[in-house]
C-alpha cells in the first residue's frame, strides 16, 4: 500500500505492506537511518521518534497508523543546520559513546523539556527509563539533558542554579 | 586551565570529534548500509537444545515468490563451509548438518527480496528433529551417562574440553593445611551473562562476480583478524577480501568472534551474485552469539589469625557451551584467570580450570573484560570479604594489610604475572576519602540500631590488559601486535591509520590527541582512519582493553618516528647538525638560539618540497610502526558501593558508588570517565539483574530485553569518581587502558555491600544476580525467617 507520512515537516511517501512497522519504513523505505532498531520486545527505545510531540517506540507502531500525524526523527532535531540544545548538550556532556541509543534518548529528552523545561535529575531518569544505553552508564545522559535545559532559548534553569 | 581543557593540543578534555555525525543521526552502522540490488537474509534456528536432524524440507520456502535461495548445512557441506574454526581452535557448525547442539543454533539460511519475506519464508521450512538428552547443568556434563555433545569430533568421548592449571598446588595445599591458619571455603558461581551491545550483530556481504572481490561490512571488533580467518575458511585470497567495520553500536566483546550469520551472508552473496544483508534481532543476539562468564568457582583462602593472607586456591568448572568459541589468546584456554591472586601479596596460590561442553550457546567472550579477569577479580574479592567476616575484621583493614606495597613493583605474582606499577594503598585511601568510609560505617551502625539494612562493600582489583606480547599471545596463530601509519600532508595536517576499531570508545578523538601530544599538530587536523582493512595496517583489534595499551603505543611510536625524521629535515633546512636541535611540542629549534626553528607544519612542507634532504632521508613526512608490547599493563582500582536492602521484599537499592581508578596516564579524562561510567552500569546490571539462564531442557530463559535487564536508568546512581596516576613504566605514554576496569571491579563491590547489609541475618554469600527473590531467599535460609532480627 501507499503510505504517506509527514516527517520533519516534509511529506514523504512509501510503498510498503500494511504490516510494515514505522521503524522499518523510516529506515528501509525512506533512508532515515538515524532511527535505530535494537530489540524485538519494545524494551530498548533505540527506535524512539516523536509522534505529535510524544515519544513513541516506532517498532510498536505500524507505519500506516502514523498517517495524519506529525513525526519527528533525529534528522529533524537540528533547525537550519543549528543543533538543538539537546544535541548540543549530548556533545558538551559526553552523553554518547557508540551513538546507537542517542537519537532515541535525544528525542525523549526533547519531549520532556517541551513539557517540563526544568526537570530534576530524577525526572530525567524516569523519562528515559524505558530506554537502554549500554555505553554511558546514564549519568552523562542526565547531565546532557540538564545542560540542554539550562541552555534553551529563554531558559531560567541556569539562572536559578546560580541565584 | 579552562581554556586548555577545552582545546588541548595534546592530552586533556577534548570534546569528541566523532560526535557530530551521531548527533545528527548520520552515523553509518552496518544495518544502515544499503547497496543496489541488496537482498536480505534470515536464519532458521533450532527450537531444541539437543536433537538429531532427521530431515529438512525447504521446498515450500523455495517457492515463496520473494525468496532467492535457501541454504542448509548439507548445501554448505558441498562448499566445504558447513563448519568453521573458532578462535579457540575448536570447530563450530555454520549451519547444522548432523545435530543441533543448543537452542537457537543456526539450521538454515534464507535469502529474500526484503526482511519481512525472509522471515516469512523461515516459517515454511520443515525440520524433523529427533530429540536427544540435554546437558544443561554444567555439574552433570562429565557424568558417565551424560550424552556426548561433540560426537562430530574424532576421539571426543566425553564433554571435557580442557584442563588447565597455574601456580603451585603442593605449596598451596601445604599453606591451606597449616594448623595455625583460618581457612574459608566458598562456592562462587559467576553466572552466564551477555555483552548485549545495543546494536546487534550483522553483516552485508558483497561478492563482486567479476573481480572476485568480497566486501564485507560487519559488526567486528577485529576486522583484520576476521579478514585473515575468512581467507582461511572460505579460501578467498586475502587480498580480495575487504572487511569494513563501519560505525559500531557497542561491542563489549560480543563482536570479537565470527558468527555463522556472517558466513551465511557471504555464501548468500556468492550464490545470488547480489549483496546480502544479515542482521540478527535481539533474541538471536542474546540466545546465540557470544555469552560471557559462566564460571562455577570454588575458592579456598587461608590467613593467619592476625589477618595476613597466605594462600588461595580456586577450582573452576567452566561452561563453554556447545562449541568452544572463547575469544582469547590461544595458549590461555582459561584466559587470564590466573590473575586471581588479585592485588595481594600471597605466599602460595593455585588454580585449576576444567572446560566442558554443554547444550548451550557457544562462547564465552571477554565481556568488557580482559579474558576472564572479571571472574578472577570477583572470586578473590568475595573470598577476601568472606575471610574478613570470619576474622571479624573490617574488610578495608584486611585489604590494607595485604595489598602489594608500592615498593614491591615490579611485582611477580605466584602465577607468573609481572605487575608493572601501582600504589594500591594510595588508591584505596583515595576511595575511602571520597566515600567518607568511617562516616558511612557510623551511619550503618545507627541504621542497624534502627533495624535498617544498609551495606557497604569494598573491592580492590588489578587487571592485566593490552595483550600481547606476541611471542606469548596470539589468536589463531596471529601475534597480538598492532600497526599504525602516519602521514603528515604538505600543508601540515595529518592522517593516522589504526589497526583497531572503535565501538564507541572515541578512538577518532583519543588517537588524534596522541599524535597531537607527540607532534604538536592540533587534534582537529588529524584524521583518524580505522575499521577498513583496505585502508589500515594489520592488527588484532579492540578488546581486552588493548586499544590504548597496544595501538595507542603504536601511534605514539609512529609519531616519534615522524618527529625524528622531521629533525633531520629541520637540520637540513636550518643547516645545523641534528644533535644541535631541541624539540618543544610542535617545533624543532636550535639549542641556544630558540628563535631559529621550524614548526612541524613547516617541516612537512619542506619534506614535500625542493629542499635537498640529508643522505639517507627519503622525501615526505610519514612513517609506520608495529607495536609488540613488552608486557601487559596493570590498571587497578578501589571501589566502594553503598546499598540499602529491604529485607521484606529482598529489594536492593544501589545508593552510592565510588570508583577510584588508576589507569596510568589519561589521554582524554572525559572519555576515560565515560568509559568508567559505562562499565559501572554494566557491572551493576550483572550484580543485580542479568542472567542468561536455562531450564533443564536447555531452553534459554534470558533471551530478550524483557527478561534481561530492568528499568536501567533508575537502577544506578550518579557515579562518584576519583583517580590516582601511576604511569606504566614500559608504555610509551604511560597509559594502561581503562575500558573494562569498572566492569571488573564493580560486581564484587556490590555483592560485598549486599552481604554486608545482610550480615545481621547471618548471610555469608549471595549469588549474582542478586535479584529480590535471591536476596529474600538468602535471608530466609540464613535466619530461618524473613523478619529482621531485633
Ligand atoms: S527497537 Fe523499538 S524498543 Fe527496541
Ligand atoms: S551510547 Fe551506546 S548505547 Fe548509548
Amino acid at each position: 500500500m501507499q503510505i504517506t507520512l509527514s516527517i520533519n515537516g516534509e511529506t514523504r511517501s512509501a510503498e510498503a505492506e500494511p504490516r510494515t512497522l514505522l521503524v522499518h519504513v523510516l529506515r528501509d523505505h525512506l533512508d532515515l537511518t538515524g532511527t535505530h532498531w535494537g530489540c524485538d520486545t519494545s524494551n530498548c527505545g533505540a527506535c524512539v521518534v516523536l509522534v505529535d510531540g510524544e515519544p513513541v517506540k516506532s517498532c510498536t507502531m505500524l507505519a500506516a497508523m502514523a498517517e495524519g500525524h506529525e513525526i519527528t526523527t533525529v534528522e529533524g532535531l537540528a533547525r537550519d543546520g543549528e543543533l538543538d540544545p539537546v544535541q548540543q548538550g549530548f556533545f558538551e556532556e559526553h552523553g554518547l559513546q557508540c551513538g546507537f541509543c542517542t537519537p532515541g534518548m535525544m528525542l525523549t529528552a526533547r519531549a520532556l523539556l517541551n513539557e517540563n523545561p526544568n526537570p530534576s535529575d530524577e525526572e530525567i531518569r524516569v523519562a528515559i527509563s524505558g530506554q537502554i544505553c549500554r555505553c554511558t552508564g546514564y549519568a552523562n545522559i542526565v547531565r546532557a539533558v540538564r545542560w540542554a535545559a539550562e541552555h534553551e532559548a529563554g531558559a531560567t534553569a541556569g539562572e536559578e542554579a546560580i541565584a | 586551565m579552562a581554556a586548555t581543557e577545552q582545546r588541548p593540543i595534546g592530552f586533556g578534555r577534548l570534546k569528541r570529534k566523532e560526535d557530530p555525525r551521531f548527533l545528527r543521526g548520520e552515523g553509518t552502522y552496518v544495518d544502515d548500509v544499503k547497496l543496489p540490488g541488496m537482498l536480505h537474509g534470515a536464519i532458521l534456528r533450532s527450537p531444541l537444545a539437543h536433537a538429531r536432524i532427521v530431515s529438512i524440507d525447504t521446498s515450500a520456502a523455495q517457492q515463496h515468490p520473494k525468496v532467492r535461495v535457501v541454504v542448509t548445512g548439507r548445501d554448505l557441506e558441498g562448499l566445504g563451509l558447513a563448519w568453521m574454526p573458532t578462535l579457540s581452535a575448536d570447530t563450530q557448525a555454520v549451519l547444522a548438518t548432523d545435530k543441533v547442539r543448543f537452542q537457537g543454533q543456526e539450521v538454515a539460511f534464507v535469502v529474500a527480496e526484503d526482511r519481512y519475506a525472509a522471515r516469512d519464508a523461515l516459517e515454511l521450512i520443515e525440520v524433523d528433529y529427533e530429540p536427544l538428552p540435554v546437558v544443561s547443568d554444567v555439574r552433570r556434563a562429565l557424568d558417565p551417562d551424560a550424552p556426548v555433545i561433540r560426537d562430530d569430533k574424532e576421539g571426543q568421548t566425553t564433554n571435557r574440553i580442557f584442563d588447565w592449571e597455574a601456580g603451585d598446588e603442593a605449596e598451596t595445599e601445604r599453606v591451606l593445611a597449616d594448623a595455625d591458619v583460618v581457612v574459608v571455603t566458598q562456592e562462587i558461581p559467576f553466572q552466564r551473562v551477555h555483552p548485549a551491545p545495543l546494536e546487534t550483530c550483522g553483516s552485508v556481504a558483497d561478492m563482486d562476480p567479476v573481480t572476485g572481490k568480497l566486501r564485507l561490512w560487519t559488526t567486528s571488533q577485529a576486522p583484520h583478524a576476521h579478514r585473515t580467518l575468512y581467507a582461511m575458511v572460505a579460501g578467498i585470497p586475502e587480498h580480495r577480501i575487504q572487511v569494513i567495520a563501519p560505525d559500531i553500536g557497542g561491542g563489549f566483546g560480543n563482536k570479537v568472534p565470527i558468527y555463522p550469520g556472517y558466513v551465511c551472508s557471504i555464501v548468500g552473496s556468492i550464490l545470488t551474485g547480489r549483496p546480502v544483508k544479515w542482521m540478527e534481532d535481539r533474541t538471536e543476539n542474546l540466545t546465540s552469539t557470544g555469552f560471557a562468564r559462566d564460571y562455577l568457582m570454588r575458592g579456598r583462602i587461608a590467613a593467619d589469625r592476625d589477618g595476613r593472607i597466605r594462600g588461595l586456591r580456586v577450582d573452576v568448572l567452566a561452561d563453554h557451551g556447545a562449541f568452544n568459541a572463547t575469544a582469547q589468546p590461544s595458549k590461555y584456554p582459561a584466559g587470564f584467570f590466573h590473575i586471581f591472586t588479585g592485588s595481594y601479596d600471597l605466599e602460595a596460590a593455585y588454580c585449576s580450570v576444567r572446560g566442558v561442553y554443554t547444550n548451550k550457546a557457544p562462547g564465552g567472550v571477554a565481556y568488557r573484560c580482559s579474558f576472564r579477569v572479571t571472574e578472577a577479580a570477583y572470586l578473590v574479592e568475595r573470598m577476601v570479604d568472606l575471610l574478613a567476616a570470619e576474622l571479624e575484621m573490617d574488610p578495608v583493614e584486611l585489604r590494607m594489610r595485604n595489598l602489594i606495597r608500592s615498593d614491591q613493583f615490579p611485582y611477580t605474582t605466584k602465577t607468573g604475572w609481572e605487575y608493572d606499577s601501582g600504589d594500591y594503598h594510595a588508591t584505596m585511601r583515595e576511595a575511602l576519602r571520597i566515600a567518607g568510609y568511617d562516616e558511612l560505617r557510623r551511619e550503618q551502625a545507627e541504621r542497624r540500631a534502627r533495624g535498617e539494612h544498609m551495606g557497604i562493600g569494598v573491592s580492590f582489583f588489578t587487571e592485566t590488559v593490552g595483550a600481547g606480547p606476541k611471542a606469548k599471545m596470539d589468536i589463531a596463530g596471529l601475534g597480538m601486535a598492532d600497526g599504525a601509519e602516519l602521514r603528515v600532508h604538505p600543508t601540515g595536517t595529518a592522517v593516522v591509520r589504526l589497526s583497531v576499531q572503535t565501538q564507541g570508545q572515541g578512538h577518532e578523538t583519543t588517537f588524534a590527541q596522541i599524535v597531537a601530544e607527540e607532534l604538536g599538530i592540533p587534534p582537529e587536523d588529524v584524521e583518524v582512519v580505522h575499521g577498513d582493512t583496505d585502508q589500515t595496517p594489520f592488527g588484532l583489534g579492540t578488546y581486552g582493553s588493548r586499544s590504548t595499551p597496544v595501538s595507542g603505543a603504536a601511534v605514539a611510536m609512529v609519531s616519534r618516528k615522524v618527529r625524528d625524521k622531521a629533525r633531520l629535515i629541520a637540520s637540513a633546512a636550518l643547516e645545523v647538525a641534528p644533535e644541535d636541535l631541541a624539540w618543544e611540542r610542535g617545533r624543532w629549534f636550535v639549542k641556544g638560539d630558540p628563535e631559529q626553528g621550524r614548526t612541524i607544519q613547516e617541516l612537512a612542507l619542506a619534506a614535500h618540497g625542493t629542499l635537498t634532504l640529508p643522505d639517507g632521508v627519503e622525501g615526505h613526512l610519514d612513517a609506520e610502526a608495529v607495536y609488540d608490547p613488552p608486557n601487559l599493563t596493570y590498571p587497578c582500582g578501589a571501589y566502594i558501593a553503598v546499598v540499602d536492602v529491604d529485607p521484606a521484599t529482598g529489594e536492593v537499592r544501589l545508593r552510592r558508588f565510588v570508583a577510584v581508578d588508576d589507569c596510568g596516564v589519561r589521554i582524554n579524562p572525559m572519555i576515560v570517565e565515560g568509559q568508567i561510567h559505562g562499565g559501572l552500569a554494566e557491572g551493576a546490571g550483572i550484580a543485580l539483574m542479568q542472567h542468561i539462564a536455562f531450564d533443564e531442557q536447555g531452553n534459554c530463559l534470558g533471551g530478550s530485553f524483557m527478561y534481561y535487564g530492568g528499568r536501567w536508568s533508575l537502577e544506578v546512581p550518579d557515579w562518584e569518581l576519583g583517580e590516582t596516576v601511576t604511569p606504566s613504566p614500559h608504555h610509551p605514554i604511560g597509559a594502561k587502558g581503562v575500558g573494562e576496569s569498572s566492569n571488573v571491579g564493580s560486581p564484587p563491590a556490590i555483592v560485598n555491600a549486599i552481604v554486608d547489609a545482610l550480615a545481621p541475618f547471618g548471610v555469608r554469600h549471595v549469588d549474582m544476580p542478586a535479584t529480590p527473590g535471591r536476596v529474600w531467599e538468602a535471608i530466609r535460609s540464613a535466619s530461618g525467617t524473613a523478619a529482621p532480627p531485633r
